[in-house]
């Protein structure tokens, strides 16, 4: 099931078709004790953009297959490509992503796949909300606001700040606990750099830590985040119980339905 | 008209996920699509659509009214997809993810 890598012509220029290929583990990178970033390198990659997904395939010696959906964590780098695979308990694929595959070991996958869920960079702010291993894809639109360059706009706030050809930028980041947190420095990077990150843990709180252990609230979308009219572009990426919550709770504030894109992950991961 | 079901559930995937698969029968970006449900007539992008993906198959609903749009299983030797009901495509001819647009890597 191999076909061939097109670029077909199109009015907005040429759109790389998603094709099977063959990835090498190049290095990886372990984010917390389920959790590690595969870094690719794919020759023939055309590209892709933040939000964008691939689906891995691995073949058993028996032939017997198993594909599942992965989001890429980092914008387009050549034919470098990243993807964040968190250990689901007795999963199928999973495991052996974050366990057992050897760094120079290869792999099938398929894509840049889904042009629904993706950050283009705009004048209209964006808000990114993150559950748990949602901030994969998340991470992946940070890193590209992160990549627009450090020319402040006119008009940004004392944080969110905006930057060249871009918006400004919030992140809210929810997760059970600090052990389970990814990528910690990037996410630093952006606060740095102006994206203020909210982390909202709902079993236990960082040590040190102000907020008490609890599920995001709508008072806190509405304090961290952008107000409707300000017509932000909203990401929100996780279980599908917490995007479903997330999700009522933006349209309920007034924010443009069509301005709500969401990626929800359940229970046929693994 | 088929009865009203709209999607509560916290089961299903979004239509999204369905584009990796699609993408090998379709050539432009199917999940940008809007799909046309054939019981209750409402129209979605497919990217939108609830998923159910624990079955053999993958079976998509309409946001709306819960009833099927899309099944597609992925056999080894082959694709079997159906559009029950009358459901329809609206396919735009260029897909949105232009992914000739170069988005820098963060710093």
């Amino acid at each position: 099931m191999t076909a061939p890598e097109t670029v077909r012509p199109t009015r907005d220029g040429p759109r790389a078709r998603p094709a099977w290929r063959v990835a090498r583990l190049a290095a990886d990178r372990r984010e917390n004790a389920r959790t590690r970033t595969l870094v690719l390198e794919v020759p023939g990659w055309p590209g892709h953009l933040p939000g964008q997904h691939v689906d891995v395939r691995l073949t058993a010696e028996d032939g017997y297959t198993a594909t599942r959906s992965y989001s890429m964590s980092a914008p387009a780098d050549g034919e470098r490509v990243e993807i964040t695979v968190q250990r689901v308990p007795d999963g199928e694929v999973s495991p052996y992503l974050t366990e057992d595959l050897p760094v120079g070991a290869e792999i099938e996958i398929l894509g840049p796949v889904g042009g629904w869920f993706v950050w283009r960079p705009a004048p209209a702010p964006t808000l990114l909300i993150a559950g748990g291993a949602g901030i994969v894809p998340i991470m992946a639109m940070g890193r590209a606001w992160l990549g627009t360059g450090d020319r402040a706009q006119d008009g940004a706030g004392r944080d969110g700040a905006a930057r060249g050809g871009a918006g400004a930028m919030r992140v809210i980041y929810s997760l059970r606990s600090p052990d389970l947190l990814c990528y910690r420095d990037d996410l630093d990077a952006l606060a740095a750099a102006g994206a203020p990150v909210l982390y909202a843990y709902t079993r236990r709180p960082a040590p040190g830590g102000h907020r008490p252990a609890g599920r995001l609230t709508r008072e806190e979308i509405v304090e961290h985040g952008f107000a409707a009219d300000q017509g932000p572009a909203c990401f929100v990426c996780g279980p599908t119980g917490f995007v479903e919550a997330v999700a009522a709770a933006l349209i309920d504030l007034g924010h443009d339905p069509a301005r709500v894109r969401t990626e929800r992950f359940g229970p046929s991961g693994g | 008209m088929a009865a009203e079901r709209p999607i509560t559930d916290d089961r299903h995937l979004d239509g999204n996920a369905l584009a990796g698969p699609l993408s090998m029968l379709f050539v432009p970006d199917i999940a940008t699509s809007t799909g046309r449900c054939g019981s209750c007539g409402r129209g979605d992008l497919l990217a939108r659509a609830p998923l159910y993906a624990q079955a053999p198959g993958q079976v998509l609903r309409c946001r709306h009214c819960g009833n099927v749009v899309l099944r597609l299983v992925s056999a080894p030797d082959m694709f079997w997809l159906d559009l029950p009901h009358g459901s329809g495509l609206a396919i735009p001819h260029t897909a949105p993810a232009d992914v000739s647009r170069d988005v820098s890597r963060g710093s």
